[in-house]
């Protein structure tokens, strides 16, 4: 009977009184975020301190609100940015760009607390999106085991990478 | 001359206060609602958020006043007017406590309120259809249908009190009750009464002329700054009023052991506005259909059958 539930309800209703709160009470108390909380991007380093990213440019290509813009230097066997540049009053923090990043360079982190007064000061620069650490991933060294030859490391030398096949010698 | 002057200042006084007690209730309700939703509601402004009731009547006096090119001017501008003035008219009649009150002695008391509450369904069917608007129509053609078939049984229901105390004098109402309240000889003339109340005031679960999901704001959608706070205050006015008046009719107005009368009767309608607030926090909206058959097909002949039942039983000379 409709009057019997609708007293229940009243009731049940009435006993939240008593409840504990679910409000955090934000400024002063902050709420708990996970560490794989989507907030503000930033450009890792690997263990040696090196910067990450290559300008593969696939965090651009996927980002769905074409937020990040990027060149990669002109110099040959250089591949960090010449300029790296998060909008992020464009950003909808989908974290697209990270899973993209072949070498975890591009991370988000758990921290919301960015806002600005004018549009113009949500421009990331390079230098304001690069940190010191290695972010979420430690041990991670690109260089190491990519397979391409640089400074200090040959070819067949990388991490778990066998040395180069001869592929033209007729031996099985 | 000293008379007048003395009614004069006890009807400002009345009138501020039942301003300031409503322009209080939004805060108290969106705090209540908060708790009973496992929320905090507003307690930012001032100490515990007390200050919430300035901020907001600043914010709405700095509002454009916008009156629609389409809608209807004059009526437009009247019908909040009308609402809140036979909202606040029906107080002069509630007995706040012994010989307080405006005019509580009148005779007709009872019959003045109903017929108040009557004239302010106009407001909210003239705001609705001199807004122009489809949503605004609808809201006030729902609120007409509703008070219409609410206060059938509304009337009806207070009849059986009048019975009791043979008067339509607040004042006689109260002073019957100094024994025992109306509210357990009458118990099936005070819920339906409640009921037509809580439907009298639009307020939740009964708010289907505004239904904020359907309508917008139903009858209001067109109304801004302090026309739509007239309508506000309004709202917030009636709970008070229905608080009160079920208060005075069944549960024995001002009378209560030890405590002074004005507290009990503070009290009382303390509970009773918590209730409303209670009522809107737990039940949902009924449909348009199940509103009607629940006035027409459930609380009518409730309400009747309590009628002919108290008649019977005064006739066999119990009570």
């Amino acid at each position: 009977m409709f009057i019997t539930s609708a007293i229940r309800t009243m009731w049940l209703t009435f006993l939240h009184l008593f409840h504990k709160t679910e409000t955090v009470q934000y400024p002063e108390q902050k709420p708990y975020l996970a560490p794989r909380y989507r907030g503000r991007i930033v450009l890792t380093r690997d263990p040696d301190g090196e910067e990450r990213c290559v300008s593969c440019y696939l965090c651009a290509a996927v980002c769905p609100c074409d937020c990040i813009s990027l060149q990669r230097t002109a110099a040959p066997g250089q591949w960090t940015p010449e300029h790296f540049r998060i909008n992020f009053s464009r950003c909808i923090f989908c974290g697209f760009c990270e899973e993209a990043c072949p070498t975890s360079a591009i991370q988000l982190i758990p921290d919301f607390e960015m806002s600005e007064i004018s549009r113009q000061s949500l421009v990331y620069e390079k230098e304001h999106l690069l940190i010191a650490g290695t972010g979420k991933v430690p041990d991670y060294n690109f260089y190491r085991i990519a397979g391409v030859a640089t400074a200090g490391k040959p070819k067949g030398a990388g991490l778990n990478e066998s040395p180069p096949v001869d592929p033209r010698g007729l031996l099985p | 001359m000293n008379a007048i002057l003395l009614s004069l200042i006890q009807a400002v006084a009345v009138l501020l206060g039942i301003t300031l007690l409503a322009a209080g209730l939004t805060f108290a309700e969106r705090r209540l609602l908060g708790f009973w939703q496992d929320r905090l509601g507003p307690n930012r402004v001032g100490w515990q958020g007390t200050l919430q009731i300035v901020a907001d009547m600043i914010k709405i006096f700095f509002k454009q006043d916008w009156t629609p090119p389409f809608a209807d001017k004059i009526i437009f501008t009247a019908a909040p007017i009308i609402v809140l003035t036979t909202v606040v008219l029906a107080f002069a009649v509630i007995p706040l406590g012994p010989l307080a009150g405006i005019m509580p002695n009148l005779n007709i008391g009872l019959l003045f309120f109903l017929g108040m509450t009557s004239l302010s369904v106009y407001g909210v069917i003239l705001a609705g259809w001199s807004s122009n608007s489809k949503f605004a129509l609808l809201g006030g053609m729902r609120a007409a249908a509703q008070t219409i078939s609410y206060e059938v049984f509304m009337g009806l229901a207070v009849v059986g009190v009048v019975m009791l105390t043979g008067s339509f004098n607040l004042e006689t109402i109260v002073a019957a009750q100094t024994r025992v309240w109306f509210v357990i000889p009458q118990f099936f003339g005070f819920l339906p009464f409640l009921i037509a109340g809580i439907a009298e005031a639009h307020r939740l679960p009964f708010d289907l002329p505004e239904g904020e999901n359907e309508l917008g704001a139903g009858f209001h959608t067109e109304y801004s700054s302090m026309k739509f706070g007239m309508f506000f205050i309004a709202e917030y006015a009636s709970i008070v009023l229905i608080s009160s008046i079920t208060v005075v009719l069944y549960f024995g107005g001002w009378h209560g052991p030890w405590l002074p009368p004005a507290v009990w009767f503070a009290l009382k309608i303390g509970a009773f506005i918590a209730f409303f607030i209670l009522l809107r926090a737990a039940l949902p909206r009924p449909r348009y259909d199940q509103l009607m058959s629940y006035g027409w097909k459930l609380m009518l002949p409730l309400t009747i059958a309590n009628l002919a039942i108290t008649g019977a039983l005064m006739l066999g000379g119990i009570e």
